[in-house]
């Protein structure tokens, strides 16, 4: 493992006077920003996994009915991750149409989505599930908000990167962009069937 | 002592990689220049002043409860509720909103590009909002003093039930403001944090091997890696209590009946905030701890002139202390009713803590060791420190056993013990590095006298103050009690000797507090009209004290970034011309190396 070669090196002997080309990493610096970042929101929803877990075992617990329409709103998040990691290959091979055709699809899903997931909170809201009513409505409420909100944060990244493109710049130069929303998607993806599949085994 | 060879073929150097030179943002006002900076120094000195005139307003409410307990209703303003608001406020500020934005903001800002040669931060723009989140915080949690009920009175720990409830001060808006800023101040941290990691991780100089860094920087990200995982869980506990205070949820609500009426909520477990909340709140004991022990390697070592024992052992022990400080949190909980065999792993895996700091210590003491010392003043504080730390790690040991917290818990000893430990050795640590890098920020030195001063009695006051607390506590005295005295005037419920040592360690915290005047106006006085210092006044060796300009201009270096060719503790290296080398020194000529 290199990180263990690097820590048991000895700065005071071998390498005196003598200067290597180790200056951080191979990666670009966006994608180490990215990674960082991820840590940090897999910490947040570890953390209220956890919460979740622990609270789920007092008596006041009622399991939440699951919407039908979330099946749907998982779908389509699915298919948003696919046509962005899409627009990712086509920027790989330079092709400007498939990147602009996988990025607004990807976007416009992203955004369907999110208003899936209002729809959502609207129905239960409807048949009497406020977020007050019992600790499990509490928890999906607040889950599937700050997943959201992960999300729309994302949608300024996705914003940023598609103004950019229909300005016409270079797809070698939005690239990268195109490449980190589409991991940051995937990994949102991820985080979302992780607590869907807490909600539907709950 | 045998002398390492360190002659190299001409195939051991590696041809220098090009870094990418980084695009600066050159602002034009002086807005720009000087308010929204996004200059590293600029922020540095942003946070750092923000934090220390908030860390004031902590520091006068400490004096306000020692008035209190000392002279029990001297000053009438001092009701109970005040004084558990000046309880709560004094705690919370000084953890989060000065020491946590002192070392991370201030130091980290200023020290990270600096240090490992770089021009800047790698997203100057995040990091100033990430100083503008953190200033909207701060006027958040002062707002709460101006809001009907004043600030929250829940204790810095802001336990469920009591913190929402009324009866509690603060219970409306207090609580509700405080909970809000600190998510601001998560938020404007994970930005300033996510910048420092990547720095460090991305924006070396040449040569500049992981192993290469000066101690201050590892020790520094290492905090903030512990702070961007832990952060979330006090965001995480913050955003479902205001949840449960406004919209009525109970996620930590029990059923409960408040001044007479059931309330609506049911079924919440307030021990699952206080999970959350030492989840954050213990790995935040070595957010403000570890930049210290990485600050206090570097002023010891160069004070000292003699290279810090064992390099490897305390980048080691920084990882690890980091790493272990995940699983010790319930040791904050013994007194909430846990499972014997729970409380058991935390008092083990708290005890295991012990090993690594050890470590540190002993490298530190053989640093000293027949080293050339240099008594100035940030060697007095680094000295200070270690002498305070090695105290308050004592009586953690004895915090860290069940059987023995228990009795303890909620007493005075408590108290004294966190002071020593993450408290005032840290405070002491900052107190040197401002001592030590004053001349780079603003080219001038403090004055040593004042220093000096400053230095002897904060020092001796510190003891004064907090060494009888112990003996207060292991009394019984509980802490946050607004009054040890009965209506008659006398001591209550404590012996008239305890009261005796209250008025003493009142009187100490007066002399100590007084103190620190002496050092803001050293501050002040001395960037005008100190004596100039020069590029390297202490004969250091890191790279913030080879730049071109003291202080040091935007961009940092000049118009090429330093080559790093060695470790930063080259000092007294036996046959070299000067008792020291800095890192951006090449073998060969005056090194006494081969080249």
């Amino acid at each position: 493992m290199s990180i263990f070669r690097t820590l048991s090196t000895k700065p005071w002997i071998a390498e005196r006077g003598y200067v290597s080309d180790s200056h951080g990493f191979r990666l670009p610096t966006a994608k180490v920003f990215l990674s960082v970042f991820l840590g940090v929101v897999t910490a947040l929803f570890g953390l209220l996994t956890a919460a979740y877990f622990i609270r789920m075992a007092y008596a006041d617990w009622q399991a939440l009915p699951v919407p039908a329409l979330l099946w749907l709103n998982t779908a389509i998040l699915i298919l948003s991750s696919v046509t962005l990691q899409w627009a990712r290959v086509a920027a790989s091979r330079e092709q400007a149409d498939g990147v602009r055709r996988g990025l607004l699809a990807g976007g416009a899903l992203a955004f369907a989505f999110l208003v899936g997931q209002l729809l959502v909170w609207r129905q239960l809201g409807s048949l009497g599930y406020f977020v007050d009513s019992n600790p499990s409505n509490s928890f999906f409420y607040l889950i599937t908000g700050l997943h959201g909100l992960h999300l729309l944060g994302g949608l300024v990244a996705w914003f940023r990167a598609s103004v950019r493109l229909w300005r016409g710049a270079e797809v070698a130069k939005i690239r990268m962009s195109v490449e980190l929303c589409a991991v940051y998607w995937h990994f949102l993806l991820l985080v979302w069937l992780v607590m869907f599949g807490l909600l539907l085994v709950t | 002592m045998a002398l390492t060879d360190v002659t190299h073929d001409a195939q051991d150097f590696v041809p220098a990689v090009e870094v990418e030179e980084v695009e600066l943002y050159h602002p034009k006002t002086w807005l720009g220049k000087y308010v929204f900076s996004q200059d590293a120094k600029i922020i540095a000195l942003q946070y750092s002043i923000t934090a220390m005139a908030v860390g004031l307003l902590a520091l006068v409410l400490s004096l306000l409860m020692r008035i209190q307990l000392a002279w029990p209703g001297a000053l009438s303003f001092i009701t109970p509720d005040a004084y558990i608001q000046f309880v709560t406020m004094h705690g919370m500020i000084m953890v989060i909103y000065l020491l946590t934005a002192l070392f991370l903001g201030g130091f980290g800002n200023y020290l990270i590009p600096l240090m490992l040669g770089a021009r800047d931060m790698v997203f100057p723009y995040v990091n100033m909002i990430s100083y503008w989140v953190y200033l909207f915080a701060v006027l958040l949690l002062l707002a709460s003093f101006f809001t009907p009920g004043g600030p929250t009175g829940s204790g810095w720990t802001l336990y469920p039930p009591q913190a929402i409830l009324p009866g509690t001060p603060g219970s409306g808006w207090g609580i509700t403001l405080m909970v809000i800023s600190l998510v601001f101040f998560v938020i404007g941290f994970t930005m300033g944090g996510l910048n420092y990691v990547v720095t460090v991780l991305q924006a070396r100089t040449r040569g500049m091997t992981l192993m290469r860094m000066p101690l201050t920087i590892w020790a520094i990200f290492t905090a903030t890696v512990l702070a961007l995982l832990a952060f979330p869980a006090l965001l995480v506990s913050c955003i479902m209590m205001s949840l449960d205070n406004l919209l009525g949820t109970s996620y930590f609500m029990p059923a409960i009946v408040s001044l007479g009426q059931q309330l609506d909520y049911s079924g919440g477990s307030p021990v699952l905030f206080q999970h959350l909340f030492w989840f954050f709140g213990h790995p935040e004991v070595y957010i403000v701890a570890l930049p210290a022990f990485g600050i206090v390697s570097d002023l010891l070592s160069v004070h000292a002139r003699k290279n810090i024992f064992g390099y490897r052992l305390m980048v080691w022990a920084i990882v690890v202390i980091g790493g272990l400080s995940f699983v010790v949190w319930a040791h904050h909980m013994y007194v909430s009713g846990m499972n014997p065999y729970f409380g058991f792993f935390f008092a083990t895996t708290t005890l295991i803590i012990a090993v690594p700091t050890a470590i540190k210590v002993y490298n530190w003491v053989l640093t000293l060791w027949r080293g050339n010392i240099r008594l100035t003043v940030p060697m007095l504080y680094a000295i200070g420190f270690v002498f305070t730390f090695i105290n308050g790690g004592l009586t953690g040991i004895f915090l860290g056993n069940v059987i023995v917290d228990v009795p303890l818990s909620d007493t005075y000893f408590v108290v004294a013990h966190f002071h020593m430990v993450m408290a005032v050795s840290p405070i002491l640590a900052v107190f040197g590095a401002v001592y030590h890098w004053y001349p780079k920020i603003t080219g001038r030195m403090l004055n040593e006298g004042l220093g000096r001063f400053h230095f002897w009695v904060t020092f001796v006051g510190l003891y004064c103050l907090y060494y009888p607390m112990h003996y207060l506590g292991i009394l019984g005295v509980p802490r946050r009690y607004f009054s040890n005295v009965g209506p008659n005037g006398l001591p209550d419920f404590i012996p008239d000797s305890a009261q005796f040592v209250n008025i003493w360690i009142t009187i100490a915290a007066i002399c100590v507090a007084s103190s620190q005047l002496v050092f803001l106006y050293n501050l002040f006085a001395s960037a005008t009209r100190g004596k100039p210092a020069g590029g390297n006044p202490w004969g250091a060796t890191t790279l913030e004290w080879q730049t071109t300009n003291t202080p040091p201009t935007h961009g940092n270096f000049g118009k090429e970034l330093p080559s790093v060719y060695r470790w930063a503790y080259d000092y007294s290296v036996p046959g070299a011309e000067e008792d020291f080398i800095p890192q951006n020194v090449p073998a060969g000529k005056n090194t006494g190396q081969a080249s």
